[in-house]
């Protein structure tokens, strides 16, 4: 009985998640195209700046969040800076799924000094903090879209490594690769059709958990300035910026921080969805791993 | 995961290995940071100087010397215990780390503290009372305080207790500072220099806390359903135990090993949740050093935070590693 209540509020949890992200892409990609107002030119600063939520100024232009400090309107802007903060966080952590689950693979599949060396290479990037290793990098190279996606992959593929060679040295010992090794495939095509497919589970798990912390890190970076360069937006920076309006102008800040709240939220309980659902086809395995 | 034994031999294994972890890191940083774009000598010289000067500082830095040459000095030196000279503070990075490290551990020793003490009971109170209103609440509030930002949520609390409550005249006690560690200005002694400094760091360690207890309370909740369903739980319960004994002596001790476990885990997001609240909170912690180093590209300084904050992450580990037999049986020889 309860386990039926609760796959109902989880299947609703996940329409709802999915809704919510498709809705925001939807919004992200179409609201900037078809709005009549430029989210990064700046125009009449004076009559324009810092008008409050659901006003419309003198040229009867509706801002639907009001505008910013240099009278940009905030809704189109915070769609726009969605672009960027949904695309980043996807790329950035489907490419370090992927890069990882090469890395585990090979590490798994040829073993020895190869996957000593590479182990040795993510132990070592995981004992600094993630953000440190991001700073590290993102202060390295010139601020923008692609060096943050480039240091989201350096330092997001070493969990789903570990991940995919520990299923896969389970897996090595299956009958069915076996099976398959005596009818004559070659050790490539069994790890590329047999093994590797039956050890995504986890990885896909853990990767779709990661989009919302690559979001979150993404608009961390932005906030101290070492991400996404203003005048270009994203839900990071912009925070930034109604930093010292707090007082006078709270929705600046406020705006982005709840769009970045709703994102990481559907995408966390979309990740934790998945995972549920995972653990009750394979309850036992996942149990003996954690 | 198999059986262990942990003695003497295991211990200085273990260390070795952490050692030689915490080489692999340095190095690792190391080659990152020199191998990127950027000349640290034109951030240093001001912006009058010639090219010849920014040279003349560049082989004083030695940063004309072969790589390998800077690698080797780098080595040696920190073998000595040299961590050099930072390149913007103009002051050994050691002083530098020692200035602002117990900042720092004190900000996170404090909020990990009180992360497990509330985040610890909310999980066990939720897997408790499973499916009930008081657990799907407490799952939004703290699904939500998973999903936000630190700074953001550092914002908020300023906005309401620093701006906020100066003009709604909330009573002083609620009233708090947003910046600093110390007020400004003012000479306090003894307990009213203590008060000051508690002022100063209730907002800081509530923002950790709440962040960090959310996640907390949401491992601990799912590890701890996962035990209550076990056929021991309710063997307890049919032998006629008390729900506090239970509670304690049943369940509690089943997911200590995990808890412990998550202790050490917990620190890297500590350590990030740390750097923001710092630079929101203008404290002089490592956070900020390591940010203000890094805009700076003050190479030797980033090197020292960097080392820090990798030995904090490889102590923590070890120290997980050894209290795991203290506290599961089935871990010991």
């Amino acid at each position: 009985m309860t386990a039926v209540r609760t796959s109902r509020r989880d299947s609703r949890i996940v329409a709802l998640s999915t809704g919510l992200l498709i809705v925001l892409a939807a919004a992200v990609i179409f609201v900037p195209l078809l709005s009549s107002q430029d989210p990064i030119a700046i125009g009449d600063v004076l009559a324009l700046r810092l008008l409050p939520p659901l006003t419309r100024d003198q040229t009867g232009a509706f801002h639907l969040l009001g505008t910013d400090r240099f009278g940009r309107d905030l809704f189109v802007r915070m769609m726009l800076a969605g672009r960027i903060s949904l695309a980043v966080g996807i790329v950035g952590s489907l490419f370090a799924g992927a890069v990882g689950t090469a890395v585990g693979a090979v590490s798994a599949w040829v073993g020895g000094i190869t996957d000593r060396a590479l182990m040795a290479l993510s132990d070592a990037l995981l004992a600094l903090p993630r953000l440190v290793l991001l700073l590290v990098c993102a202060a390295l190279w010139k601020p923008g879209v692609l060096t943050v996606v480039l240091v989201l992959v350096l330092t997001g593929w070493m969990g789903v490594a570990r991940l995919v060679r520990a299923e896969l040295l389970g897996i090595k010992t299956r009958p069915f690769v076996d099976a398959a090794t005596a009818l004559g495939a070659s050790s490539r095509r069994v790890l590329w059709r047999h093994a590797l497919p039956n050890s995504l589970g986890p990885a896909i798990v853990a990767t779709t958990l990661g989009v919302g912390n690559a979001i979150l890190l993404e608009s961390g970076l932005s906030f101290l300035g070492l991400g996404i360069q203003p005048p270009r937006p994203s839900w990071g920076n912009m925070i930034a910026g109604g930093r010292d309006l707090i007082v006078v102008a709270p929705w600046v800040a406020v705006a982005p921080g709840l769009a970045l709240i709703a994102t990481v939220l559907a995408c966390t309980l979309l990740g934790d969805a998945m995972r549920d659902r995972l653990a009750g086809e394979t309850g036992a395995t996942l149990r003996e791993r954690a | 995961m198999q059986l262990q034994r942990v003695h003497p031999p295991a211990v200085l294994r273990r260390l070795a290995g952490a050692l030689l972890l915490l080489w692999l890191v340095l190095t690792l940083t190391f080659a990152l940071i020199r191998l990127a774009p950027g000349d640290p000598a034109t951030f240093l010289v001001p912006p009058s100087a010639t090219p010849a000067d920014a040279a003349r500082l560049r082989a004083e830095l030695g940063l004309d010397d072969a790589l390998v040459v800077q690698y080797a000095r780098w080595a040696m030196r920190l073998l000595h215990g040299d961590l050099g000279e930072s390149f913007s503070l103009h002051q050994p990075v050691a002083r530098a780390l020692r200035d602002a490290l117990p900042v720092s551990i004190g900000l996170g020793a404090v909020s990990l503290a009180l992360t497990f003490l509330i985040g610890v009971p909310i999980g066990m109170l939720q897997a408790v009372r499973r499916g009930g209103k008081l657990d799907t609440s407490l799952t939004v509030v703290t699904t939500l305080a998973y999903a936000a930002p630190s700074f953001w949520l550092a914002l908020a609390l300023v906005a309401v207790f620093t701006y906020g409550a100066a003009s709604w005249g909330l009573p002083p006690p609620l009233r708090l500072p947003a910046f600093g560690l110390r007020a400004p200005g003012l000479e306090l002694h003894g307990a009213a220099a203590f008060a000051d400094l508690v002022r100063h760091a209730v907002l800081p360690v509530t923002i950790l806390t709440v962040v960090g207890a959310a996640g907390i309370a949401r491992y601990a909740r799912s590890s701890i359903a996962d035990v209550l369903g076990q056929d021991f739980v309710r063997s307890a319960w049919a032998k006629g135990a008390r729900s506090p004994r239970v509670y304690f002596r049943h369940v509690l001790a089943t997911v200590l090993p995990a808890l412990v476990v998550l202790f050490a885990l917990s620190l890297p997001g500590l350590v990030a949740g740390s750097i923001f609240v710092e630079a929101v909170f203008a404290w002089p912690g490592m956070g900020r050093l390591m940010v203000n180093a890094i805009v700076a590209r003050d190479y030797p300084l980033v090197m020292g935070a960097a080392a820090v904050y990798a030995t904090i992450v490889l102590l923590a580990n070890l120290a997980g590693d050894l209290a795991l037999p203290l506290v599961d049986p089935r871990r010991r020889a």
